[in-house]
């Protein structure tokens, strides 16, 4: 697979999760769990620009894909906007749910450049958030994409 | 100021936003293997037989453990010292561990744990305080000590009962126009942190050990270690990793903390735990279910004459913080109004469910809800519009209540204010076309506890400050990190104090080797308490770094200024030298640069056993106007828009004020209207067994961004002479008005009472349909069970001569067992 734009090669146990495989053969343990269920929305990543939860994908299934993690959303040694956002405005309190959110919330952007709220909504209603209200949330992928423009 | 009151990135921001704040599922070290605890499948039972021979032989299995590895107990609470890391020959509720595998990785230990035998004597099961209270009765057959949960507390199931009394309250119902009587019931429910609970254990190269938790508490982790593992504390070494969210849920020392520290130590490799979501549910030391009584007598112009309250606390299988939680639920009533005469009763069983404990406000939500409720009550039969009515009853600044807490500021009627004008209360409330309402409710809450979890006389907090050359500052301090924004916290006290940014600043927190204590992240305690010893420790550095640039400048050391990372003469801001160089002249002229500061809070007024819970440096205080929608039809409440202002003393970082307000109002509002810690009984075919209704996260409703209101938030800044710059809490307070504000909603909306927290469809139907038979629009409980009271602690309060202390001595339950009631 492709991960973070670098060429992977991995073997592993064919029953893996690409959650698994991310935090333990990979090392890149920015990718979260909180339920290992598919209900929290703290594992997603990006596989072919698509949200998923890693929890319910099996490794098996990404051969030649694409995945990007929250360790692949720096480029050239910048944060994303939105990261830059998240952190100005409070949208990160304890961070666990952050990767997942950023995450989601990219391929939102990358589909809808200027989304209203409801459709940031709409887009982050799979991630859990026990901190923050999600209020900050919104206001930071708002933000971004101000910044962005 | 510079940095205090200014809304910026805090100092971790970085660290979160690209995935790299390092949790303690993230740390993997070499050589580490990996454990699984096996819990009960029975909710009470002896345990008659364990054999492990079968896992110890299972390939890849390194260790198995159980109760016999682990015969010291260990508890939060020094009264409470009834937990053991694995249970040694009893089992209390359906997840209780009982043996621990260690194996080379996960799915190892996982399957092994299938290979161990156990066999359980079951006892009978105890699922709710009534049944528990009648455990005289069910005793019959086998003797009462049999079924106890355990073998002390007050007396049979009960783990603590009280009775305190601040002046004659009957006395002052008599005497007053109206009493009003009414019976609340708040559901128990969970803390629910995105991260489960992990830990790693390993021994450093010199033997000694180290663990990383997911903890609140290193500092109580800690004590806990050493005592149950019967090692000197300075062998052991506790970091807490940043909780991925706490709310109360990782302050106890827990089973698998213990379990993997003993493993490590006997495997001597690292050893990792990582709990499941079920375990998590299983840990729990959420939300007492409460059922509460109260009887107020107030005046025709609504001041209140007196309150008697009792609360009865379904504690689960432990003591956890339990003691402290009963008497939470009747601490912080005369902070918030003036109550002239006050009598208190609380009451907490053991029951065989998972044990509960302190989540975010601790036994404080449960009775501010039935007060709040009450007083809408109130309100309507005084015709005294409900907000107005509170501005006349609240506290008055500066006073010593019934019970001996001393309040200083008080900003709560300008957060009444606040809310009122932002929400258009007075054109709103009761004026709402049918289905549409709005509700309002106020509370109070701690800015740290008073007083230690263990009686010493030492500071809660302290800050060591290393400064050298190179301009850099290190902030160390055992506080610790739950995402609410501690690390920023003391750099930002420190960064003001020094003229630094706060990036400039390293802090290095929570771990016992090598930051000075605090006693953790509970009780709302860590921005004051750490707060002031930051700021004490600051001022000291600066005095080195003045002392060393006044001489070097020729310029007396009162008109230097410090601030944009420059030491200069306020007079001439040209005259002047980088921090840098300012830390190198003290360098050369004192030798190496360091400072501590420390934080102890005054003595406490209160005198009498039980008076140690409720006293703190300077309470918070918030209101809130919460709005509904009710669909009549289906019960369904919704939401739209919740006004709330809190009373925060000075807003050291606003951003981080408003992300702890507004997460306050989400955690209330998932306990408002969908979250409950519920159990069942399985049909008798399988086992009648008591199970939790729903361990995993997609049953265990909490909202979602699709529910979330928008929320208006409103800062009263009043700076409080015992705060940092002035700062109160924050991260628990906002919490406490909304569940009420709710209840009282959906009344003006649609004319009936829910006095039960969680507000279901269910219930407004059941309430709504009871309304269209002509009984009395409500929903709630209908009775209080009876509590075998002790005889009451007399405390005359203040204004009639007291000194704080009780004028009686009632005799200690003398039980251990079962005795005599005592009512």
């Amino acid at each position: 697979m492709i991960v973070n734009g670098e060429r992977t090669d991995v073997a592993f146990a064919p029953y893996k999760t690409l959650l698994e495989i991310l935090r333990e053969d990979l090392n890149l343990p920015g990718t979260k769990h909180g339920c290992e269920l598919g209900e929290c929305g703290a594992c997603a990543v990006l596989l072919d620009e698509e949200p998923v939860l890693s929890c319910l994908v099996l490794g098996v299934e990404c051969d030649g894909r694409k995945v990007t993690t929250i360790e692949g959303l720096v480029s050239d040694g910048r944060l994303h906007p939105l990261q830059e956002a998240f952190a100005d405005l409070g949208a990160a309190q304890c961070g666990y749910c952050t990767p997942g959110f950023l995450v989601t919330a990219k391929a939102l952007l990358d589909e809808h450049p200027n989304p209203t709220r409801e459709q940031i909504r709409e887009a982050l209603a799979g991630n859990l958030c026990r901190c923050t209200g999600y209020q900050q949330i919104f206001e930071a992928v708002e933000a971004a994409v101000t910044r962005a423009q | 100021m510079r940095i205090i009151g200014t809304p910026r990135r805090r100092v971790d921001g970085r660290a979160k936003v690209t995935g790299q704040t390092k949790f303690a599922d993230d740390i993997v070290l070499p050589r580490m293997v990996h454990c699984k605890l096996l819990r009960s499948t029975v909710p009470h039972a002896r345990i008659v037989r364990i054999d492990v021979s079968r896992a110890l032989k299972h390939p890849g299995v390194y260790l198995v453990l159980t109760g016999k590895d682990f015969p010291i107990p260990y508890g939060i609470l020094p009264v409470s010292q009834d937990e053991h890391a694995l249970a040694t020959d009893r089992v209390r509720f359906i997840g209780d561990p009982v043996a621990a595998v260690v194996a080379r990785d996960e799915l190892t230990a996982f399957d092994a744990l299938d290979l161990i035998d156990v066999e359980y004597e079951p006892r009978h099961t105890f699922s709710t305080p009534e049944e528990s209270l009648a455990l005289e009765g069910i005793a019959a057959d086998s003797g009462p000590t049999q079924n106890q949960i355990h073998e002390y507390g007050d007396h049979g199931n009960i783990h603590k009962v009280v009775s305190l009394a601040f002046g004659d309250v009957e006395k002052a119902l008599a005497g007053s126009d109206q009493v009003f009587e009414d019976t609340f019931f708040y559901q128990g429910s969970t803390h629910l942190p995105l991260e489960q609970h992990a830990a790693v254990a390993a021994r450093d190269p010199d033997g000694k050990l180290v663990l990383w938790s997911s903890t609140q508490t290193p500092h109580y982790v800690h004590r806990a270690l050493a005592k149950a593992l019967a090692m000197p504390a300075a062998h052991i070494r506790v970091i807490a990793t940043p909780n991925g969210g706490g709310f109360g849920g990782k302050s106890d020392p827990f089973n698998h903390e213990l379990v993997v520290a003993k493993a490590a130590l006997l495997l001597d490799r690292p050893v990792k735990i990582c709990l499941t979501r079920e375990e998590v549910f299983y840990c729990h030391r959420g939300r007492h279910p409460v059922l509460m009584h109260f009887r107020t007598g107030v005046k025709r112009d609504g001041s209140i004459t007196g309150v008697h309250l009792r609360t009865v606390l379904d504690g689960g299988a432990y003591g956890s913080y339990g003691v402290a939680s009963t008497f939470y639920t009747g601490a912080l009533q005369t902070v918030t109004y003036h109550i002239p005469a006050y009598h208190f009763q609380g009451c907490r069983v053991f029951t065989n469910k998972p044990p509960c404990g302190p989540k975010r406000g601790h036994g404080t939500p449960q009775s501010r809800f039935g007060q709040e409720v009450q007083l809408d009550k109130i309100a309507e039969a005084l015709s005294i519009d409900p907000a107005d009515l509170r501005l006349r009853i609240m506290e008055r600044p500066g006073t010593l209540t019934a019970n001996y807490l001393r309040v200083t500021t008080i900003g709560l009627a300008e957060c009444i204010r606040r809310v009122v004008q932002a929400s258009d209360w007075t054109n709103r409330f009761r004026k709402l076309p049918r289905g549409r309402g709005v509700g309002l409710a106020c509370s109070s809450y701690l800015s740290g506890a008073g007083l230690p979890i263990y009686w010493n006389d030492m500071p809660h907090s302290g800050v060591q400050l290393k400064l050298d050359r190179s301009g850099g500052v290190t902030a160390f301090c055992g506080a610790t990190e739950i995402g609410q924004g501690s690390d920023d916290v003391l750099v930002g006290c420190v960064a003001e104090v020094l003229g630094l940014d706060p990036m400039d600043i390293r802090p290095v927190t929570g771990d016992t080797d090598l930051t000075p204590v605090d006693l953790g992240s509970y009780s709302s305690r860590v921005t004051l308490m750490m707060g002031n010893a930051a700021i004490q420790a600051a001022e000291r550095a600066r005095e080195l770094l003045a002392d060393a640039v006044g001489r070097k400048l020729q310029i007396p050391k009162s008109r230097l200024v410090f601030a944009d990372r420059r030491v200069f003469d306020a007079e001439d801001p040209s005259r002047g030298v980088s921090f840098a160089e300012a830390v190198s002249s003290a360098e050369a002229l004192f030798g190496t640069i360091g400072t501590t500061g420390s934080y102890t809070p005054a003595p406490s007024a209160a005198r009498f056993k039980g008076g140690g819970v409720g006293p703190s440096p300077t309470y918070s205080y918030s209101a809130s106007v919460v709005e509904v929608e009710v669909d009549e039809s289906t019960g369904w409440v919704h939401v739209p828009r919740v006004w709330i202002a809190h009373d925060i003393g000075r807003a050291l970082n606003p951003t981080l004020v408003r992300g702890q307000i507004e997460g306050s109002v989400y955690m209330a509002l998932g306990e408002a209207l969908m979250e409950e810690q519920e159990f069942r009984r399985l049909p008798a075919r399988l086992s009648n067994a008591l199970v939790h209704k729903f361990p995993s996260m997609l049953e265990y409703k909490s909202p979602t961004t699709l529910d979330m209101p928008e929320i208006i938030t409103e800062l009263v800044e009043l700076p409080d002479p015992q705060g940092p710059f002035g700062a109160k809490e924050v991260g628990q307070g906002p919490l406490l008005p909304v569940m009420p504000a709710v209840a009282n909603a959906v009344y003006d909306a649609v004319g009936v009472r829910i006095d039960e927290i969680p507000v279901t469809p269910e219930k407004v139907v059941k309430a709504l349909q009871a309304k269209a038979s002509g009984k009395a629009p409500r929903f709630g409980p209908m009775r209080f069970p009876e509590v075998p009271w002790p005889e009451t602690l007399q405390v005359p309060p203040p204004w009639e001569g007291g000194d704080g202390r009780a004028i009686n001595a009632p005799a200690r339950p003398t039980a251990v067992g079962v005795g005599p009631r005592e009512s």
